[in-house]
């Protein structure tokens, strides 16, 4: 007897363990029988993983915060068991911005910091001159895209509310929007930057794992309730994910995890597109500069998928710092139980006890310390909080 | 006797965000009838939020097959580029029309303050008017593929009468009961003898 499951996803490399944990069959073997829901939009998983229509989602880290807190929308308390992937995205920009912010940099171009400041006499420039401000997309409002780019915008003393217009682009339109000159930069998750880059109308400024070091990014998302009602099915998937989080890991399988990716139903990409990702080798130019990071993606890798709640009160801070939730330590309590590395830990025992070291590391701030979010917070020049 | 009825508060100003003209003209259609005079459907995604503000509805619907869905959320934030907060059309109280609407696809999204009793005609009405375009748009498929069937049915009689010297009936009979014996459709066993002798060709 399996286990009828329905998991929804959105066709990112990032759904890359749910993918793999269906079709290699990881989960059939855990006695779950998985129908996979491909859908169009974060709302859509949301709203359907919180009326019950999905058991489980590949979810926005943000979106499980925002959901369990009542944030923009209906409360429905959510918990995230695994994370799917820990950073993958990036920031592209126009070629006409590129040249814009390489005109004006001073310093080492990979360097966020350096970049940031750019930026910022590039907006300076235009507001003198009387051009419309910038205009960035990012996927969601409550989306780790838009925290990392306004992370790395106000570090240079860019105000994203005031100096630049930040918009929601469904991931499918980022590049067309680049294209017609809707959206002057974009962050977004993979393949999204890479197919702008070969289609020779956008520059990768920056992978987000430049940014910070570890960023999570989707996690394997259920109802709180459900969860609790469903222990044993929630510890089979994630014991799923595991095994298939290892097999992508794999160096040798990559080139059949890429073939499964690549399926039309599934992600619907080119499968060497997919292979680069999970590489962190990615065409950065059009004119076919490479740049490498190996932290660009991280599936399964050094502990990656191990929920730690000290990632789930930065992305609260991030709520915090730009209007969009109020400060308060129940709030932060419940915002940090969202992650839940027991139900992890539960799930595989003593071997997935690997020592993990997921602290965010930003390239701009202090380190962050989750009990004291009003005081990292005071070293940021630039938000809508006021401590 | 005589009471003057109250008077009547303006039609509220509905925008339906669809992708589809068939299944948009349907809904507007519904909504005209019941007395929704002011109805403005869009169909083209860009410059979407700027298109809504220029409209400045009271509601807005869209299906849920749109990708655009998630460029409306942004209207829930505060911020300089939202102009009037928009809030999405859930009553907690009331568990099974959430359901049903996205059972039937479609999703609504209010200004705040609009009462609740006023929106609850629409989202029916829109429920109901999704949900017997997905009907319609099923029979369709069906009797399309009902009608593709038929011809390539016709050419693999036409095929088997040539070569097995059969009439049509038998033609049809030997198709018939190939298919029954391999547990496949008729239009399948017919498509076979078509690719057949395209290769034999």
């Amino acid at each position: 007897m399996s286990t009828p499951l329905h998991v929804g996803f959105i066709p990112l490399i990032d759904a890359a363990a749910l993918i793999v944990a269906v079709d290699k069959g990881f989960a059939r073997a855990e006695g779950l029988d998985v129908t996979l829901a491909r859908e169009v939009s974060w709302s859509n998983v949301r709203d359907k993983l919180n009326i019950g229509l999905f058991d489980a989602a590949h979810l926005l880290a943000p979106v499980a915060i925002a959901s369990s807190l009542g944030l923009g929308h209906v409360k429905v308390p959510i918990v995230a068991s695994f994370n799917l992937g820990l950073n993958g995205n990036a920031i592209t920009v126009s070629p006409a911005l590129h040249a814009a912010i390489l005109r004006e940099i001073d310093g080492d171009r990979f360097d966020p910091m350096v970049t940031a400041r750019a930026l910022a006499r590039v907006v300076a420039a235009r507001r003198k001159s009387g051009a419309e401000p910038l205009t960035f997309g990012m996927t969601f409002p409550f989306s780790t895209h838009n925290y990392q780019l306004r992370f790395w915008m106000a570090a240079g003393g860019v105000d994203p509310d005031e100096d630049v217009r930040m918009v929601v682009l469904p991931p499918p339109y980022m590049v067309e929007s680049l294209a017609n000159k809707q959206v002057d930069a974009f962050c977004v998750g993979a393949p999204w930057n890479s197919i702008a880059v070969d289609l020779g109308i956008g520059h990768i400024l920056h992978f987000v794992s430049d940014i910070l070091l570890n960023a999570v990014e989707k996690v394997l998302a259920f109802r709180q309730g459900w969860s609790e009602r469903n222990k044993e099915v929630v510890a089979a998937l994630v014991r799923a994910a595991f095994r298939a989080a290892e097999f992508i890991e794999q160096h040798e399988n990559r080139a059949e995890v890429a073939r499964i990716l690549a399926q039309p139903e599934r992600i619907g990409v080119p499968a060497d597109v997919i292979q680069r990702t999970l590489e962190g080798r990615l065409k950065i130019s059009p004119d076919g500069t490479m740049h490498e990071n190996k932290r660009y993606l991280l599936v399964g890798r050094e502990g990656a998928a191990r929920p730690d709640t000290a990632q789930a009160a930065w992305l609260y801070a991030q709520m915090v710092r730009w209007g969009q939730a109020p400060l308060s330590p129940a709030a932060l309590d419940a915002a940090m139980a969202v992650f839940r590395p027991d139900l992890y830990d539960a799930a595989l025992g003593p071997e997935a006890r690997e020592p993990v070291s997921n602290v965010v590391g930003a390239f701009a701030g202090p380190a962050f310390e989750p009990r004291d979010i009003a005081g990292h917070l005071a070293a940021f020049e630039i938000g809508r909080w006021k401590g | 006797m005589g009471a003057e009825s109250p008077p009547k508060e303006p039609s509220p100003k509905i925008v339906i965000v669809d992708e589809s003209p068939i299944r948009a003209a349907i809904l507007e259609e519904g909504l005209r009838e019941a007395g929704f005079t002011g109805v403005v459907h869009i169909s083209e995604m860009q410059s979407l939020l700027q298109r809504i503000y220029a409209l400045d509805p009271d509601v807005i619907l869209i299906d849920l097959e749109n990708p655009s869905r998630d460029i409306l959320e942004q209207m829930f934030q505060v911020s300089r580029a939202v102009r009037r907060p928009i809030a999405m059309f859930v009553d907690q109280s009331d568990a099974a029309s959430i359901q049903a609407s996205v059972d039937a696809g479609v999703s609504a999204y209010i200004v705040d303050g609009l009462k609740k009793e006023r929106i609850k005609p629409i989202l029916d009405l829109c429920i109901s008017r999704f949900n017997a375009f997905a009907k319609l748009q099923d029979e369709l498929d069906r009797a399309k593929s009902a009608l593709e069937d038929r011809k390539v049915i016709d050419r693999a009689k036409g095929i088997l009468m040539k070569l097995k010297g059969l009439t049509e009936e038998e033609a049809y009979v030997l198709l018939r009961s190939t298919a029954m014996r391999e547990k496949k459709k008729i239009g399948e066993i017919a498509q076979s003898i078509l690719t057949a002798s395209e290769l034999l060709k």
